[in-house]
């Protein structure tokens, strides 16, 4: 039995024409115990896809199972077997950080005493602060403790929507950490983010752009199926380049990526594009790198 | 229950950690009562008035004396003419003016009969029509004086009694009134806000993706409210009995009873409110328009329901503060039971039945 299965999934927002179709057909399926990363942009259809996955929403079409249970018609039991943390710090912020997490153990109808193995990594770095109001908290710090709170009942499946957005870069870390550890639990987690750079973290990832999903494989997967060259440019003028890559016959596709512009070649390579380039006599720097997936994520949203 | 307690607990300590909060549901009650009780009131008391004596003979010094002596006024000395008349109402030093013409005792002497003009500041029709009849009044009690045990045929005496009421209070009227108004505005305000305050912070998500029954979080939600108006409700009556003098005739457990079914309509109310609304001000904005304003305006507490056009009077029997406030009173100061207000009970329990089944109804078991 999967953990997950999604399949053919739509919905869309609004009652009468245009439609706002925030999900157009999306089918995957999550093993147990699996770290499954959804990385896609805002406004991807991340959130609703969560909140169909966690029975807050009903979709327009398909069906989904979560851990061999139907999200429309078990939808109460599945409400008592999954944690979910919105992409919102959602917790009560007039009550201290014990409160909360008391609070959700006894809605689960648990204890903190009963569970308290499974949180203990994370909620111990925050138990210092265990009288301190959850408003209060700095931004890290509340991630955790909505981590905490969504734990509480040792869920089988969690879902976690845009986890590390808004968190800085060291608490980020931290977060996959926790993850990773948790996976080792054997809990399954279900994850969206719109950091490309965290899908590596994902056991598998399924990238997902306009309502579609595009890919669903393991992180190097998805880069292998690139198949095609990848070369990096950097010049003094990088509008300039960036026209010149875009007009050049060899190049596919040419979009700014950091310090670089990085071209994505139809035919040829490095010496190919070095003796285009050479001929505006401007100088450039030119090498050939291997694509991540963001590189993966714009050659699908092409085709 | 474990997770019916801890919510309720929750609930406590939202309330409790927010001192507006706390200040709008224990502190209004007392401070409507008080502001009622002492400042806003409609009995006329010590209002000033000026008297031109024209005559100053021994009939018109008496009455004068009269009218001073009664607590309803207060004379204003230094007027000898028409224009200083004029003068003091236009400055507002005067609300009336009493204008003795020449040879008053005289002519009352001589020909039994002498004239008394009342001059009124009607730009407050209220105001002018009770101090002119308050001043009739006066002169009427002094013409008997002197008519004295003479006899005369055909008389016809009125004699009034007022019942419930011999003092005419005002607070007999507004503690009902009020009562209703801050049992409306803690429970059916509160509770809506309390409720879609949940759905803009986003915790109801995570609520409604818990084991919780929905059903459950609306009664856990209403509890602390309805125990707060609970401790309204007595603090309401103590201050009215011990402060403002207004005695309970009837059955204190009838009012209790009665006052807790009303406290649970408002209640229901306010969570359909908050069932239907996404936003903390859509919620403020309709339990202020749909709840508040009909209570104050249609439920005969400021302005009486006999007198206004038929639409307003049908329209008047859909708000629960009409039959409410008709019960308080009716209990408090009547002093009835249960067997006078029946009807009135089962309209208003009837109400509630159907405001908590459109609430239960409406509540979402999930977010959309």
């Amino acid at each position: 039995m999967k953990a997950v299965t999604v399949n053919n999934i739509k919905k869309r927002y609004g009652a009468k024409k245009p439609f706002v179709s925030a999900l157009e057909g999306v089918s995957f399926e999550v093993e147990k115990g699996e770290l499954f990363g959804i990385i896609g942009p805002d406004g991807a259809g991340k959130t609703s896809l969560f909140r169909i996955l966690t029975t807050l929403l009903l979709a327009d079409g398909g069906n989904v199972m979560v851990d061999g249970l139907d999200v429309v018609k078990n939808y109460k039991d599945i409400r008592e077997r999954v944690g979910y943390m919105p992409g919102r710090f959602s917790l009560y912020q007039d009550l201290t950080v014990r409160e909360n997490l008391e609070f959700f153990a006894t809605i689960f109808n648990t204890s903190i005493e009963a569970n308290y193995d499974l949180v203990k990594d994370i909620y111990s770095q925050i138990e210092p602060f265990k009288d301190r109001k959850a408003g209060k908290l700095s931004g890290g710090m509340k991630q955790k403790l909505a981590l905490s709170c969504a734990l509480i009942h040792r869920p089988s499946v969690l879902f976690l929507d845009e986890p590390t957005t808004g968190v800085d870069a060291v608490s980020r870390k931290e977060f996959w950490e926790m993850l990773k550890k948790l996976r080792s639990q054997g809990i399954t987690i279900l994850v969206s983010t719109p950091y490309m750079d965290e899908a590596g973290l994902c056991d598998r990832v399924a990238l997902i752009q306009a309502g579609k999903i595009m890919s669903v494989d393991t992180p190097e997967g998805i880069v292998s199926a690139f198949g095609k060259k990848l070369l990096a440019v950097k010049s003094d003028s990088m509008l300039h380049l960036l026209n010149e890559l875009k007009a050049c016959p060899d190049v596919e596709d040419a979009y700014p990526f950091g310090e670089y512009h990085h071209a994505v070649m139809k035919q040829g390579g490095q010496k190919e594009l070095n003796n285009y380039l050479l001929r505006s006599g401007k100088a450039f720097e030119l090498k050939e790198v291997t694509p991540d997936i963001e590189d993966c994520f714009m050659a699908l949203m092409k085709n | 229950m474990k997770q019916f307690k801890a919510f309720v607990k929750k609930e406590f300590h939202h309330i409790f950690r927010d001192t507006r909060t706390v200040f709008i549901l224990l502190g209004m009650p007392v401070v409507q009562i008080i502001i009622f009780g002492f400042a806003l009131t409609n009995e006329v008391k010590n209002s000033r008035i000026g008297v031109l004596d024209n005559s100053k003979d021994a009939a018109t010094e008496s009455l004068i004396n009269e009218l001073e002596a009664s607590r309803y006024f207060d004379i204003e000395k230094n007027i000898y003419s028409y224009n200083d008349i004029e003068q003091s109402f236009r400055e507002g030093k005067i609300k009336m003016a009493v204008v003795f013409p020449q040879r008053f005792g005289e002519n009352l002497q001589h020909f039994n009969k002498a004239q008394v003009q009342l001059v009124a500041d009607a730009s407050d029709p209220n105001v002018a029509n009770t101090l002119t009849n308050y001043a009739t009044a006066v002169v009427m009690d002094y013409q008997k004086r002197i008519t004295g045990n003479r006899q005369l045929p055909y008389t016809i005496n009125t004699e009034m009694r007022m019942l419930y009421n011999p003092q005419l209070k005002g607070a007999y009227n507004f503690v009902p009134g009020v009562m209703a108004m801050v049992l409306m505005l803690v429970c059916t305000l509160m509770t809506a806000i309390t409720v879609v305050r949940e759905k803009e912070m986003g915790t109801m998500e995570i609520l409604l993706a818990s084991p919780i029954k929905p059903l459950k979080i609306i009664i856990a939600k209403a509890v602390p409210y309805l125990l707060l108006s609970i401790v309204n409700v007595a603090s309401i009556l103590l201050l009215s009995v011990f402060v403002l003098e207004v005695p309970i005739n009837g059955s204190l457990l009838l009012l209790s009873f009665e006052s807790i079914l009303f406290i649970l309509t408002c209640l229901a109310f306010g969570l359909l409110i908050s069932a239907s609304t996404a936003s903390q001000q859509t919620a403020m904005f309709i339990s202020l328009t749909g709840m508040f304003l009909p209570t104050v305006m249609l439920s005969g507490f400021m302005f009486p329901i006999e007198n206004m056009p038929l639409p307003l009077q049908i329209i008047s029997n859909a708000v629960p503060a009409k039959w409410y406030y008709m019960i308080v009173k009716d209990v408090m100061i009547k002093g009835v039971g249960l067997e006078s207000v029946w009807k009135e009970t089962l309209i208003l329990a009837g109400m509630m039945f159907f405001l908590l089944a459109m609430a239960i109804k409406k509540f979402k078991i999930r977010l959309a």
